[in-house]
């Protein structure tokens, strides 16, 4: 076995030591009538060549983005990631470290985290960031659970069908055993109606929850609905796409209380689905309420500045049953991961990625909609994605004839909204150069650009 | 020989007009940005990040990795926590482009590699835990204790029983309780013997219509196996409840026996600990879960299913609990755990759990006379070992003792904890460590133990720093650097 390394003499030994005549022996407290009486089903062993065989044959059995040209969006993108984020990554002493909790043992990861902390406060205009949760829906699921404890308000949380389905999901998931009403205004038009929003929001009504740009890739009126929000005395939870903030004005400088985000975009594989980055950062106000790790500064007994997890009175290994929440294992290796990229990328990196996003995927919709096959579902201003809708054509016949041709046209939206089944969801990225935007517009309406 | 300026923080070292990323000039025609975007919605000013250039970030980052243990570098025999050789072949094959550049969102047609590659992972999990229907969905273990009591919840409501209350040994994880509570419960706890076994009585007294569940670690948190645990889940099944096993500790049990055959209903798994997934420094991980046959329906969508030769993701599932996360899953952990099932096979995975359980007993052996384990002289994959007496004779708690290891070379143990230890120190070596490693730690221990009392409670000596102001920390949190105009 490859990484078991005691030979049979250090099993001797071993046992002599121990009192013990055999391994066998070492299993007694496992009642006989437990033990399993045969070898598991599953597969002989590999070696690392035949294992190596075994995976390129699974890996060929895939498309990569890379080898298509990939117009997906929906909250994970192919954004590009420099190779100085992967080297970081792999170092050994980040890859296969464990939490920072012994902080001596431990001084690279806490300030790469407080680093983190920081660079996500200043992308985000927020006060106070963790060092990660899951992923951005399950943030947006733990931010609303905040609310419902720092109100004291735990009636009603409202949302919009714009706020991504999966995220919607996991909310209903989490809400199932409480007594907080989840309300979803439609978006008809690709955005909140306003008039409907402050109908909704009342007293009982612990946040509003919105995400800007939305699951449509459309700008919601983020100001207004601020103002909504705070005049009925809920908090406003936004989730955002970091991406977007190279260039738009800061969910901190606009009245966001709390901020949630994918943070795929920032230097992490697409990775079919995970492991992915939840971001949160807040007002200080929330500071002790805040799900997961947070890393704090001091001094050590000499006065030297260092690093250490703190507040942890909040999390499950202090406060148990009654811990802000339950996560423990976090997705810190990624949040190095988006560190390390937005220090890469600093302020005209940022602003220049998001501009190319903007300016491509407009050349995309202006381009595909020129004709009379495509029109533009909503007409709002949008960031980095867009919904065509086909007029008379099969939107998923479309994506497959695409997919043959080489190309990820975009995600059919019929899934979750059975009135946009003639629509799909187009991003365009940085990646993404002029000859690809035009050969997704060729494939799909069939005429050359 | 420390470089202590390239480890200035990141924002120390900004300097004007640096950049480490240059992007391509913009290939499509241009509109002005107030054609495209609303007044008031563009910022005036760019983000405040610190401007770097590449070799900066590079020396930066680096010079930081060398400041923390890892595994890759020291002996880290965290209790629980399984820090075992993290290999090398499996970080290579998934980042192959075929495996890590996939979009969730990819017609399925291009996805059957890896829908095979996760099915199987279903399958596999299924077989070693003995409970055939495998969620793979959950990001991290406490995610997937979540779950998994999600699953319980929504399996009692359709039959219309109430059962609001979890019970949980005292001596459990911090995330069982934690996760209870997510789920909408409310929790008690069972006593421990003075064995550190479940106390079959007080569970008796405390079992009755309103359980739902009994949370169960199994080889327990004191490393021992419960030996009852048949007797157990026959008076949680008797009362109407379910039983959950915290899979934290599968490590000493792979193909010895399996949780779905000493009557658990629930599981989750801890990849990044039993199959080798590294760190990360706190993560990644994941945490999917099995279940019986007849909990199945209430797994969280989707799931991968075979149709002949072809895999699907199957979204059909009514009684679904719905979604816990966005996407599939925490798939490149998944990945590496897939490789390493490959790589081990049955007989191999059994070799794991036979020599998590040697070396375990080995380092007892060595260290039990002067570092008492008050549970007895066997073990399964981790021993609990109390310093309560050196505290009391000489004034050297188990923090001192694990500070001082890390001057020698050593990450600690994981320390006070379980709750039910005074003093305790949970030692884990795994498989993965060679004998000479652990006389060097049960040597190293020795030696800390006969040290004045003042100089451990100075320790370390050796590291950047030592100990860390927490009461300052947490009393006055600095949670980001702010630039000094703002101070």
């Amino acid at each position: 076995m490859p990484y078991i390394p005691n030979t049979i003499q250090d099993r001797q030994a071993m046992l002599e030591a121990i009192g013990a005549g055999s391994l066998e022996e070492l299993f007694a407290m496992v009642p006989s009538e437990l033990r399993l009486d045969r070898r598991l089903d599953l597969p002989p062993g590999l070696g690392e060549m035949e294992l190596t065989a075994h995976m390129a044959r699974l890996a060929a059995g895939n498309t990569a983005a890379g080898s298509a040209i990939c117009f997906l969006g929906g909250g994970s993108y192919d954004h590009f990631i420099p190779a100085v984020v992967d080297v970081v990554s792999y170092r050994s002493e980040f890859l296969t470290s464990y939490t920072p909790y012994q902080a001596e043992a431990a001084q690279g990861n806490l300030q790469a985290l407080f680093e983190y902390q920081t660079l996500i406060c200043q992308l985000t205009g927020m006060d106070v960031s963790n060092s990660s949760l899951y992923d951005g829906a399950s943030a947006a699921a733990e931010a609303a659970m905040m609310t419902l404890h720092a109100t004291r308000r735990s009636g009603r949380v409202v949302t919009a069908d714009a706020v991504h389905p999966e995220y919607r999901q996991v909310l209903g998931t989490c809400f199932a055993n409480l007594d907080t009403e989840l309300v979803t205004l439609g978006t008809p038009q690709g955005t909140i109606p306003l008039e409907e929003l402050e109908a909704a929001v009342d007293d009982r009504t612990a946040c509003v929850l919105v995400q800007h740009p939305n699951f449509f890739g459309c700008l919601e009126e983020i100001e207004p609905i601020a103002e909504i929000a705070h005049k009925a005395g809920a908090v406003l939870v936004v989730a955002v796409d970091p991406i977007s903030l190279g260039l738009l004005r800061r969910p901190g400088d606009y009245g966001a209380d709390i901020v949630v985000a994918e943070g795929q975009p920032l230097g992490i594989p697409m990775g079919f689905g995970g492991p992915y980055l939840g971001v949160m950062a807040c007002r200080e106000q929330f500071v002790r309420r805040v799900p997961g790790r947070l890393v704090g500064q001091t001094a050590d007994r000499r006065g030297r500045q260092c690093w250490v997890l703190t507040l942890q009175t909040r999390e499950q290994h202090i406060r148990r049953d009654k811990a802000t929440s339950n996560i423990c294992t976090n997705q810190a290796l990624y949040a190095l991961r988006a560190a390390v990229y937005l220090a890469l990328m600093g302020p005209t990196g940022m602003r220049q990625v998001a501009e190319l996003c903007l300016h491509k995927s407009h050349y995309a919709a202006r381009q595909l909609t020129a004709g009379d096959q495509f029109s533009l579902a909503f007409d709002k201003p949008t960031f980095k994605e867009f919904v065509v809708r086909a007029a008379g054509s099969n939107v998923d016949h479309l994506i497959d004839t695409a997919a043959a041709d080489g190309i990820f046209a975009g995600v059919p939206l019929g899934q979750w909204y059975p009135e946009l089944a003639d629509c799909m969801l187009i991003a365009v990225t940085e990646k993404r150069t002029k000859e690809e935007i035009d050969r997704l517009v060729e494939v799909l309406t069939g005429s050359t650009v | 020989m420390r470089n202590t300026q390239a480890t200035q923080l990141l924002f120390e070292q900004s300097r004007p007009g640096c950049r480490g990323v240059q992007l391509p000039a913009c290939d499509v025609p241009e509109q002005p940005l107030d054609e495209l975007l609303p007044a008031g919605v563009i910022a005036e000013e760019p983000p405040p990040l610190p401007e770097l250039t590449e070799p900066d970030v590079v020396r930066h980052f680096v010079n930081l990795s060398t400041l923390n243990m890892s595994v890759d570098t020291h002996f880290y025999p965290l209790g629980s926590c399984t820090m075992k050789y993290n290999p090398k072949r499996n970080e290579r094959l998934c980042s192959l482009p075929g495996m890590a550049d996939l979009h969730p969102y990819q017609p399925e047609s291009t996805l059957q590699g890896m829908l095979e590659l996760l099915y199987r992972c279903q399958e596999m999990l299924g077989e070693i835990a003995g409970l055939p229907a495998v969620s793979l969905q959950p990001a991290a273990g406490a995610h997937g204790e979540m779950t998994a009591l999600l699953v319980a919840a929504a399996s009692f409501r359709d039959r219309r029983e109430r059962r609001s209350v979890v019970l949980i040994p005292d001596g459990a994880h911090g995330t069982n309780p934690a996760s209870a509570t997510m789920a909408g419960f409310t929790t008690l706890p069972v006593k421990s013997t003075s064995d550190g076994f479940v106390d079959l009585d007080d569970l008796a007294a405390k079992l009755n219509g309103k359980t739902a569940v009994f949370m169960i670690t199994n080889p327990n948190t004191l490393g021992i196996f419960e030996h009852e645990i048949a007797k157990i889940t026959q008076m949680v099944h008797d009362a109407g409840g379910l039983v959950y096993l915290d899979g934290a500790n599968m490590n000493a049990i792979l193909g010895i026996t399996r949780p779905g055959d000493f009557g658990a209903d629930l599981m989750h798994y801890n990849p990044h600990k039993t199959f080798s997934s590294p760190h990360g420094g706190g993560g990644p991980g994941a945490g999917p879960i099995a279940v019986t046959e007849q909990l199945a329906p209430y797994l969280p969508s989707p799931m991968v299913v075979k149709e002949g030769d072809a895999y699907r993701l199957d979204y059909d599932r009514p009684r679904s609990i719905g979604r816990v996360r966005s996407f599939f899953g925490n798939t490149g952990v998944l990945v590496r755990m897939f490789c390493y099932l490959l790589t081990h096979g049955p007989d191999g995975l059994r070799r794991v759990a036979e020599h998590a359980v040697l070396n375990a007993n080995y380092l007892l052996a060595k260290v039990k006379h002067f570092l008492p384990v008050p549970n007895g002289d066997r073990c399964m994959h981790e021993f609990v070992a109390t310093a309560s007496h050196l505290k009391s004779d000489k004034d050297i708690s188990a923090m001192d003792i694990a500070k001082r290891l890390l001057d020698h070379g050593f990450h600690a143990p994981t320390v006070y904890f379980p709750l039910i230890v005074r003093e305790a120190l949970m030692i884990e070596p795994t498989e993965t460590e060679t004998k000479a490693t652990l006389d060097a730690f049960a040597e190293a221990l020795f030696r800390i133990t006969e040290e004045p009392a003042d100089l451990l409670h100075d320790a370390p000596h050796t590291t950047p720093i030592s100990r860390p102001d927490e009461v300052t920390a947490a009393r006055k949190p600095v949670l980001r650097w702010t630039p000094e105009q703002e101070k």
